[in-house]
């Protein structure tokens, strides 16, 4: 386990360094520069790129920018907060975007597993239906017409929560924007259990095992789920870095300060280390909960696990 | 093999048993009218061809039908020290609880996907004792040890903490075997158990389930498309088609004296080495749709031999001697006299001059 799991952080580092590199490139090559102010005269810009390092050869700058991100230091912001550092934009903003994404996560895997093993356990009545019926639901409406809806029934009409994002009330500003990110999860999850979990009770080893005489309980929690859990840990990777990443329209609508936010703004205004800093950070999440899945799969699945032992 | 059976040893005794599946093309009859005893210490194979009813027969014995399946008519009676339960008027779900891995046992077809992937063979062995038999997890793993030591598993101690994955398919088929006898059942249901297995690994197994049968004195039943098998270990044959019994006997009965022309179809398909002829025979056709109402023998359209009557009225049971039963109007003291196929005679009569000496 030892050395798988070592095996994987070697190429999981390997794949952040690629991810950095092609970005870096892709952000050389684009029209455009930070200095865009059309007072500035040639001299004025020639000092500007000497002062922040643009004017040296590409692979140094890659080099000389690889060194600080392992720094954690990411330069500082060419114009969004002119000279501020990107590290310190991050650390007020990630948190946030993660706090929602797992929020939503959470909500997302429980609620979604419970109609998933309900309708798989029902399947074919009318309790079906309605699972089913609930996940198509959240699979084709887009999560900002959910935002929408809830801001204005909930969170305007009823009043229960603050429709904008207030930091003096952190937890409670995040309940709209987690309901509204974790439909899709929801209808995901829910979709693939009730398939998973009916493949899975139609088996060779279910027939078996009720061949044993078990009680129902225990059949279902010792073999159906156990196998099921193998296959929904596989999609809930994707789905959590989807719920990261994903939630810059939701960030938008409520006025929420997360990465998603930021990125949007960098891009616009040309702003390459934050740009650089908020793609490297969308990887390295990528990575690092695909890492954390792959892990996962192998203290559930012994297959895995007891073939990267060693017999 | 007793000729004449004492009622009181019957361990099994199915009546006239129906069952149907709702299906979404309509309701299919999958059994029709099937009788069969059981007795203590007897091995009944059950012949046919795939879709015939054999697994669904052994399935309503276990409780373990589909969803869909229900049983319409007839009896399964269970002998269980001298109380009689029929397992029709039980729900599954207590058939399951109360016989199921405990009193009735089964070997499923394919190891390899019949042992749960995310349990180590310790564990599976071990459930079934710790949910029947009230003794401690101690005890339960000794006797799982002893249960992978008497199927025949080397170095039981490692295989115990082992998952299926690391086994090859014969030893897994040994673990559902141990599975199986895990709490002592009296009827142990092997639903082709060699079929997925190597025909070298197939002999081990087809004498392992012997040697225990004959240790514990349990009752098989054998579920099996294959002749070979049958021929090794069976002591009495229910030749089953379209849902229905068609004939039966002792093995003697079936295999040198078979009445019905799909018993003389079956034997004369199995591969001889001797045969004057270069092809295998087959039967033609294929089995009937049970979706529709099946009018007269469901054989008769497939059957060179069959009569007019064949394609109006449904053959009753007739006794032709001994425990021979055949559902063919062939048996009828007014059919015209029809004889076997002459391969199949010559066949026969050389496997009996090598019997008799």
């Amino acid at each position: 386990m030892g050395k798988y799991i070592t095996k994987r952080v070697l190429i999981a580092i390997f794949t952040l360094l690629v991810i950095l590199f092609v970005l870096f490139v892709m952000l050389d090559k684009m029209p455009g520069s930070p200095f865009n102010d059309e007072k500035l005269t040639a001299d004025q810009l020639a000092l500007l790129n000497a002062k922040y390092g643009l004017d040296q050869p590409f692979m140094i700058r890659f080099i000389n920018y690889v060194k600080c991100v392992i720094k954690f230091d990411f330069g500082v912001s060419y114009n969004i907060q002119k000279n501020l550092a990107v590290s310190s934009m991050l650390a007020t903003r990630l948190p946030i975007s993660i706090q929602i994404g797992l929020q939503a996560m959470v909500v997302g895997t429980i609620i979604g597993m419970l109609l998933g093993i309900i309708a798989a356990l029902k399947r074919n009545t009318w309790i079906d239906t309605l699972c089913t019926g609930i996940s198509v639901l959240g699979v084709s409406v887009p999560s900002y017409v959910i935002a929408l809806g809830l801001a204005y029934f909930v969170g305007f009409k009823l009043g229960w929560f603050p429709i904008l994002y207030n930091a003096s009330k952190p937890f409670i500003s995040t309940i709209m924007p987690t309901m509204a990110l974790s439909l899709s999860p929801i209808a995901n999850i829910a979709r693939f259990t009730r398939s998973e979990m009916i493949e899975v009770l139609n088996s060779d080893y279910v027939l078996l095992a009720q061949s044993k005489g078990i009680k129902q309980y225990k059949l279902i929690i010792n073999h159906v789920l156990r196998n099921t859990l193998i296959s929904i840990i596989t999609v809930m990777g994707p789905l959590l870095v989807g719920l990261l990443t994903g939630s810059m329209v939701i960030e938008k609508i409520f006025s929420i300060p997360g990465l998603g936010y930021l990125m949007v703004q960098a891009i616009q205004n040309n702003d390459y280390n934050v740009v650089m800093a908020c793609a490297f950070i969308y990887s390295f999440l990528y990575i690092f909960v695909m890492l954390i899945v792959d892990i996962l799969y192998g203290i559930i699945d012994p297959r895995i696990r007891v073939a990267k032992e060693g017999e | 093999m007793s000729e004449k059976k004492d009622k009181k040893d019957r361990v099994l005794s199915i009546r006239d048993l129906d069952i149907s599946f709702d299906t979404s093309n309509g309701v299919v009859k999958a059994i029709r009218g099937v009788r069969l005893d059981l007795f203590k210490g007897e091995t009944i194979a059950i012949v046919g061809e795939s879709g015939s009813g054999k697994s669904v027969t052994v399935k309503a014995i276990m409780g373990i039908l589909a969803s869909n399946g229900h049983i319409d008519n007839g009896s399964i009676t269970f002998f269980d020290e001298g109380k009689a339960i029929d397992l029709v008027k039980m729900k599954p779900k207590d058939i399951r609880y109360n016989y199921c891995g405990k009193k009735i046992a089964m070997v499923f077809q394919d190891p390899m996907t019949s042992l749960d992937p995310t349990m180590t063979i310790g564990r599976q062995i071990m459930e079934p004792i710790l949910e029947h038999l009230k003794v401690s997890h101690q005890e339960a793993k000794n006797r799982a040890m002893e249960l992978l030591e008497l199927v025949g598993i080397e170095n039981p101690q490692k295989r115990f903490k082992q998952y299926p994955h690391q086994l090859s398919g014969g030893m897994r088929q040994r673990v559902v075997i141990a599975i199986a006898l895990s709490c002592d059942p009296q009827i142990l249901i092997c639903d082709e158990p060699t079929t997925a297995l190597d025909v070298t690994i197939q002999a081990k197994i087809l004498e392992l389930i012997k040697d225990i049968q004959y240790k514990k004195n349990i009752s098989v039943i054998y579920i099996t498309h294959d002749l070979g098998v049958v021929a090794k270990v069976a002591d009495y044959v229910a030749v089953m088609y379209a849902g229905k019994i068609i004939e039966k006997g002792n093995i003697d009965e079936i295999f040198y004296d078979p009445r019905h022309p799909y018993t003389w179809g079956l034997l004369s398909s199995m591969p001889d080495v001797d045969t004057d002829s270069h092809r295998l025979f087959a039967i033609p056709g294929s089995c009937p749709n049970l979706l529709e109402r099946v009018e007269g023998d469901a054989f008769a359209p497939r059957n060179p031999y069959a009569l007019k009557i064949d394609f109006k009225v449904e053959p009753p049971i007739f006794d032709v001697g001994g425990q021979h039963r055949v559902a063919s109007w062939l048996c009828h003291p007014n059919a015209p006299k029809v004889e076997m196929p002459e391969q199949l005679r010559k066949r026969i009569d050389k496997m009996l001059k090598e019997v008799r000496g």
